[in-house]
Order: structure tokens, then C-alpha cells, then sequence
């Protein structure tokens, strides 16, 4: 067999297992959100060869303090036993994760989940400190337009910055007169 | 090495120590929102504080782990401010027990929260880069304690007579414990020429403007700075930290062995 051929089949051989990796990877949902997988969320960032020939499969922290980020990783790693492969499980912090890399497919899915999706961070989460933190602040803020997941309407309330879990303020539509939460943009 | 290290630990324990005090509030929160935000802002404290840890513990080698630096370091090893290690009431014996005050807690999370916000801020272009990435985690989340820290003081400042005088109070108490953010350090300055870490004589008057914006928004009186200048960051620190310390790391002393 020459080299090439040999590298050839090598490459497919290695294109099926990441197709079979991706696959598997895909059905991990959220252990707090079940609607939404791991990958939708921007979680899951990348399955990679590394320099010394293992796997690795990156995860990317929500909030520091996220409980659910123990899970995950757990999630993870059974999954790649249970394929049988050999994997490491690598958590990277920077980028930080943000609710931008949210797909549009699960913010639809938060919806219909009767939780309000992010709204965008975009150009704001780099801007000066002291204006941006004077800007959020300030009393005379207006806070924004979270529209209701329930029925639509953009007449809602923030109850509390704080909700269920780190990641969401708990909020209330003054139409329909629901609760429902607010993934805060992070 | 050793300034970068006790670098990482101060902003470790700062971290740790006030998700500690924080969350002592959990199942006693003056209302159902406030006790869930309160142990939200704990749950961000302590995941920052491990990720400072899994830092230090890296940096220093020789085995040590997270829990070893927060379960197995004593009074004299902190390096957190003193006034994050206060109680949440006025000035009383380590070892009173009075009821805990909302308006200190509140306070003291809005003077230190608005502090973080500008330290992460710089810290983000760290030239420890594992460093920086926390801190642009970091910075997402103090951006929220300290709106929520400025709502309430808002709240409670312009409430009722009885919520504005112990605002002012927690305000009078705390404030004077500011000037350690101040006080020059040698590990801090070790830091700052290295590019590693934040003199916060650069951040004070972006500090003193926001906090003088939520004093006068609250409608509280600004009060005197004056007195005693702390010394946690240089490990001495007043009577609280000890009772503090006892109560969090008693179960991981009891069972050294354990993991989880």
C-alpha cells in the first residue's frame, strides 16, 4: 500500500469517527434547559485531534458558577465511553462564552419552552468600564424590552435581576399576567 | 512568582470569602427574590474564587489543589480585604450574634462590586492570559451584582425613614474599610510592573464617581473615610475571619480524605 492511499483512508477513517463523535455529541441537552443541546447553546465548541494524537472534546463554561457545568462534563464523557472512544474532556475559558453564540434555532426553542431568549451583548460587552457600568447603573435606565414568551406582548415587568438559576432575572407580563424567565445576555 | 501567586489568592479569597458571607443568607433572605439573588450572586462568587484557585493551585505546583487553598489555609494565609470578612451588622465582638442587617450586605456588595467592575475590566488584557480569561467571565457577572447591589441601595436609601437610616449606618460602618483598596501592597506592585495585575490607584476616581452617583441617587449622606486603615490584603485581619473560616471549611477538615 503506498503512503498515499494509506493517508487517504486514514483521513476518511478519521472524517467518519468526528461524524460519529458529532452525532452522538448532539443529542447532550442542557441539564437545566432540556429543550436545547449543549451544541445549540454554544457550549460544545469543538471535537480536535490534538498534538498527541488524543481526542479532545472542548466545553466552554456558562457562568462561573454554574452547577450544571459538573453535568455536562459528566454527560460528556459517557457519551464517549459508551462510542468507545478515547477522549479528554477540555474545558477552555477564553473567548468567554457568551449568549450570542446561542443558535437561532434555540432561542426559538427557549421560547416555546416559556423562557424569553437573550437579547444581544454584541459591541456593549467591551465597551469603557465606567460608562458602561454607569449606563447599567443608572436609575434613569430604561430597562429593556423583554417580550412575553407566552403571548408576545412587549408590556413586561422585570420581578427580580435574579431568578431561577445565575443565568436568568425573573419576569412578569403585565398582559397575559404569567411569570416567565429572562435568559439574561451574558 | 510568589507577588503573582499571592496576586491570584487576594483576588481568590476576596471572591471566596464574600460568596461565604453572601450565602449565609440562603433560606433567611428578606424576601423570596432577595434570598434567590443573593445565593445567585454567592453561586458567582464561589465558581470565580475556584477558578482563581485551580489558578494558584496550578502556579504553585507541589500538589495543591482548589480545596487545599480554600479548606486547608488558615486566618493568617487569607488575603482578602477585612471588609469582606465583616458580618453583616455593625461593629460588634467576633463572637456577638445580632440580627443580620440587609442595608451592610447590600452596601458592601455595591462598594466592592463597583470596585470588581473596573478591576476585571483591566484585568481582561492581563499578561497572564489564563488570568485575563477569567476575568472576561468574571466581568459579565459583576456587571450584575452590581446592578443589583445599586437597585437596592436605591431601594433602601430612598425608601422609608427606617431603611435609610440603617442604609446610612451600613454606609457610615463600611465605608472607612474602602481605604484598604487604596493602601500600596509589595505583591501588588510586583504585579502591576509585570503587566500581570491592576494598581487600583488607576481605577479609584472611576470608583469614586460611581459610588458617589449611587450615594447621591439614594439620597445618603457621603460619608467620613476616615480611620484605621485594614490589613487583609497583607493577612492580618480582624477577629471575623476566624469564626468565618470555621464554619466553611469544618466539614472538609472532618473528613480531609473525601472527595467529591
Amino acid at each position: 500500500m503506498n503512503t498515499f492511499a494509506a493517508s487517504a483512508s486514514d483521513a476518511s477513517a478519521r472524517a467518519a469517527l468526528l461524524a460519529r463523535i458529532w452525532a452522538a455529541l448532539d443529542t447532550l441537552s442542557d441539564p437545566e434547559i432540556p429543550v436545547v443541546t449543549l451544541r445549540e447553546m454554544g457550549i460544545l465548541r469543538d471535537v480536535v485531534w490534538q498534538n498527541d494524537g488524543v481526542l479532545a472534546v472542548v466545553i466552554t463554561p456558562t457562568y462561573s458558577g454554574c452547577p450544571a457545568m459538573g453535568q455536562i462534563e459528566d454527560d460528556v464523557r459517557t457519551t464517549l465511553a459508551t462510542l468507545g472512544v478515547n477522549a479528554r474532556v477540555q474545558t477552555q475559558l477564553a473567548p468567554a462564552w457568551t449568549t450570542d453564540w446561542m443558535s437561532p434555532t434555540a432561542r426559538d426553542k427557549l421560547r416555546a419552552y416559556g423562557i424569553a431568549p437573550p437579547a444581544r451583548c454584541g459591541a456593549n460587552s467591551n465597551t469603557d468600564a465606567a460608562s458602561t457600568v454607569v449606563q447599567f447603573a443608572s436609575r434613569a435606565n430604561k430597562p429593556e424590552v423583554v417580550p412575553c414568551p407566552h403571548c408576545g406582548s412587549h408590556d413586561t415587568t422585570e420581578t427580580s435581576h435574579f431568578g431561577s438559576t445565575a443565568c436568568k432575572a425573573l419576569y412578569k407580563c403585565l398582559s397575559c399576567m404569567e411569570p416567565f424567565d429572562y435568559f439574561k445576555p451574558y | 512568582m510568589t507577588a503573582h501567586l499571592d496576586y491570584v489568592l487576594h483576588l481568590a479569597d476576596n471572591a471566596l470569602v464574600l460568596g461565604q458571607r453572601n450565602a449565609e443568607w440562603c433560606g433567611h433572605g428578606p424576601i423570596l427574590e432577595e434570598d434567590i439573588a443573593m445565593a445567585n450572586i454567592s453561586l458567582d462568587l464561589v465558581g470565580q474564587a475556584r477558578l482563581l484557585y485551580q489558578h494558584a493551585a496550578t502556579l504553585k505546583g507541589d500538589g495543591t489543589t482548589e480545596d487545599s487553598l480554600a479548606y486547608f489555609r488558615d486566618v493568617p494565609d487569607f488575603r482578602n480585604y477585612t471588609l469582606l470578612e465583616l458580618p453583616h451588622h455593625a461593629a460588634l465582638v467576633g463572637y456577638a450574634v445580632d440580627n443580620r442587617d440587609y442595608a451592610v450586605t447590600i452596601v458592601r456588595n455595591f462598594l466592592y462590586s463597583t470596585l470588581m467592575a473596573l478591576v476585571w475590566e483591566k484585568l481582561q488584557t492581563s499578561q497572564d492570559e489564563h488570568l485575563a480569561a477569567i476575568a472576561a467571565k468574571s466581568l459579565k457577572e459583576v456587571r450584575y451584582h452590581l446592578r443589583h447591589s445599586h437597585d437596592w441601595l436605591v431601594r433602601l436609601g430612598d425608601g422609608t425613614e427606617v431603611s435609610h437610616a440603617k442604609t446610612q449606618a451600613a454606609l457610615n460602618h463600611l465605608m472607612p474599610y474602602t481605604q484598604e483598596f487604596w493602601s500600596a501592597s509589595d505583591f501588588e506592585s510586583h504585579v502591576t510592573s509585570a503587566g500581570i495585575g491592576v494598581d487600583t490607584a488607576t481605577v479609584r476616581d472611576d470608583w469614586q464617581t460611581l459610588v458617589n452617583n449611587g450615594i447621591a441617587d439614594a439620597t445618603l449622606q457621603q460619608p467620613s473615610t476616615e480611620g484605621f486603615v485594614h490589613t487583609g490584603k497583607h493577612s492580618l485581619h480582624s477577629e471575623h475571619l476566624g469564626f468565618l473560616l470555621a464554619e466553611m471549611q469544618s466539614l472538609a477538615r472532618a473528613h480531609p480524605q473525601g472527595v467529591w
